[in-house]
């Protein structure tokens, strides 16, 4: 256990002193949410209806951009190895460098999605709900995709992989959040839908260090 | 457990799939074109008329797709625990086989779904939904095999995403019915549940003929993979001679 934190936070403080590791994909996430009324107009009503799911769907494909060099970067200088043969359970290791990336994108991420969703005319006292929501729904975003990530670590191109692996992964994520959101739109009972998302999550991390564990096994053999 | 291990060696696998290839394939296709041929000549449903028909093609496709992974699954496990080479191969081996018969399935049900609902993609359906969502894991098992550099690590992550897809699978169909009750604007009705007996056999005919299908392409497809194994050794050991 004491080894799991051990690693949890030199993770942590290598996300904060790499400068700006959370800056790109928060960049990417605002980038790709002011798309939308490029796409679906400047109308209010139009923006209203669409903000919901696309915040949703930008904020899942923002977790997907750190997954690429979660552990490949690990994997290629050694550090993995060195885990390995340290004793600490490679369970432990995916749980603690999930969590420790989570921490350091997951949150910024989640910290910027009340700022979009007031840009995409969305009701501003929903900001803590919506700041809420996303907060719980890229922990799971998080979790899943260290799975797929966990899987491409090996490879020189994964990024795709990875995408086309986890995708799948998330569509309960995506409509349990997206509802939630869109009960926060409406006004209506967004309780049930964030219970949902937020068990999504637990089950995320509950079950996905093992199969990251067992595919980054793999990789180091 | 004896079958198991006996099947290990590859050798044998060869001399005891050849024929079992060829005659699979073979009654599967027989059974499929019997099957629909009385589906044709079985006498109208009283609801659909002659729409209900697709059930003869794409019921079975649909079953197959689940199947089909199911197989998957069990393989992945015997590859994992055991570091199974044949099982590494079936599991290869029945992706895409599986993928086609969700596609089939997709396509059929697309268009049985345009005659009657008059829409070609209905996301209110939980089904449909889920069946997409299955397609999209076997894109990805698929990818996968393809991009790893050696065949030992291309197997065991191939069973790992396997596994990881079964456990998910439940919940993402879960979910899916939740999001299709939530957004249904109306309730449509199959005639699964209802069809009679004239439509039943035919389709269970044809079924079994998928499921015929099914293991002789398989095998087929098994017995080519173990051959391009067998001649990239050939292959590489003239290049040491020489």
């Amino acid at each position: 256990m004491s080894g799991s934190f051990a690693v949890f936070m030199r993770e942590l403080k290598l996300a904060w002193s790499g400068g700006g590791g959370a800056a790109l994909p928060v960049g990417f996430f605002a980038a790709a949410a002011s798309m939308t009324p490029f796409a679906v107009g400047s109308d209010t009503i139009a923006l209203q209806t669409a903000g919901p799911g696309v915040i949703w769907i930008a904020l899942a494909l923002s977790s997907l951009l750190p997954m690429e060099r979660l552990f490949q970067a690990d994997l290629e200088d050694g550090t993995l190895d060195a885990y390995a043969s340290s004793g600490v359970g490679m369970e432990g290791i995916a749980l603690a460098k999930t969590l420790a990336h989570w921490i350091a994108t997951g949150i910024p991420l989640a910290l910027v999605s009340p700022i979009l969703w007031i840009m995409l005319q969305g009701a501003p006292e929903a900001s803590g709900l919506v700041a809420g929501a996303a907060l719980v729904g890229s922990l799971a975003f998080f979790f899943f995709g260290s799975v797929g990530a966990a899987l491409a670590a090996g490879m020189r191109r994964g990024g795709l992989l990875i995408a086309l692996v986890t995708l799948p992964l998330y569509v309960p994520t995506m409509i349990f959040g997206a509802a939630t959101l869109d009960a926060a739109a409406s006004g209506g009972d967004w309780l049930g839908p964030l219970m949902l998302t937020g068990s999504a999550a637990l089950f995320g991390i509950a079950t996905s260090p093992f199969g990251a564990a067992m595919a980054l096994r793999t990789a180091i053999d | 457990m004896a079958v198991m291990s006996f099947f290990a060696n590859p050798h044998r696998f060869m001399a005891a799939s050849k024929w079992p290839a060829w005659g699979f394939t073979a009654l599967g296709v027989a059974l499929i074109a019997f099957g629909v041929w009385r589906g044709l000549l079985a006498p109208e449903d009283h609801q659909q008329d002659e729409r209900a028909r697709m059930m003869f093609v794409h019921v079975p496709a649909m079953w197959l797709s689940l199947f089909a992974y199911a197989f998957m699954v069990g393989a992945s496990l015997v590859s994992f625990v055991w570091r199974h080479a044949i099982a590494d191969v079936a599991a290869k081996s029945a992706a895409p086989i599986g993928a086609v018969f969700t596609a089939i399935g997709l396509m059929t049900g697309s268009i049985w779904g345009y005659t009657t609902w008059g829409t070609w993609w209905e996301w209110g359906d939980a089904r449909l939904v889920s069946v997409l969502v299955l397609f999209f894991i076997y894109l990805g098992y698929i990818a996968v095999w393809q991009a790893m550099e050696t065949p030992q690590k291309a197997a065991r992550a191939a069973s790992i995403l396997c596994l990881v897809g079964a456990v998910n699978l439940p919940i993402i169909h879960f979910s899916v019915e939740w999001f299709a009750v939530l957004h249904q604007q109306s309730t449509f009705m199959t005639t699964d549940d209802r069809a009679t007996a004239e439509f039943k056999i035919p389709m269970y005919i044809s079924a079994l003929g998928y499921l015929a299908l099914f293991g002789g392409l398989t095998l087929m497809n098994m017995r080519a993979e173990i051959m391009r194994t067998r001649a990239e050794m050939l292959f590489q050991r003239r290049q040491a001679a020489d």
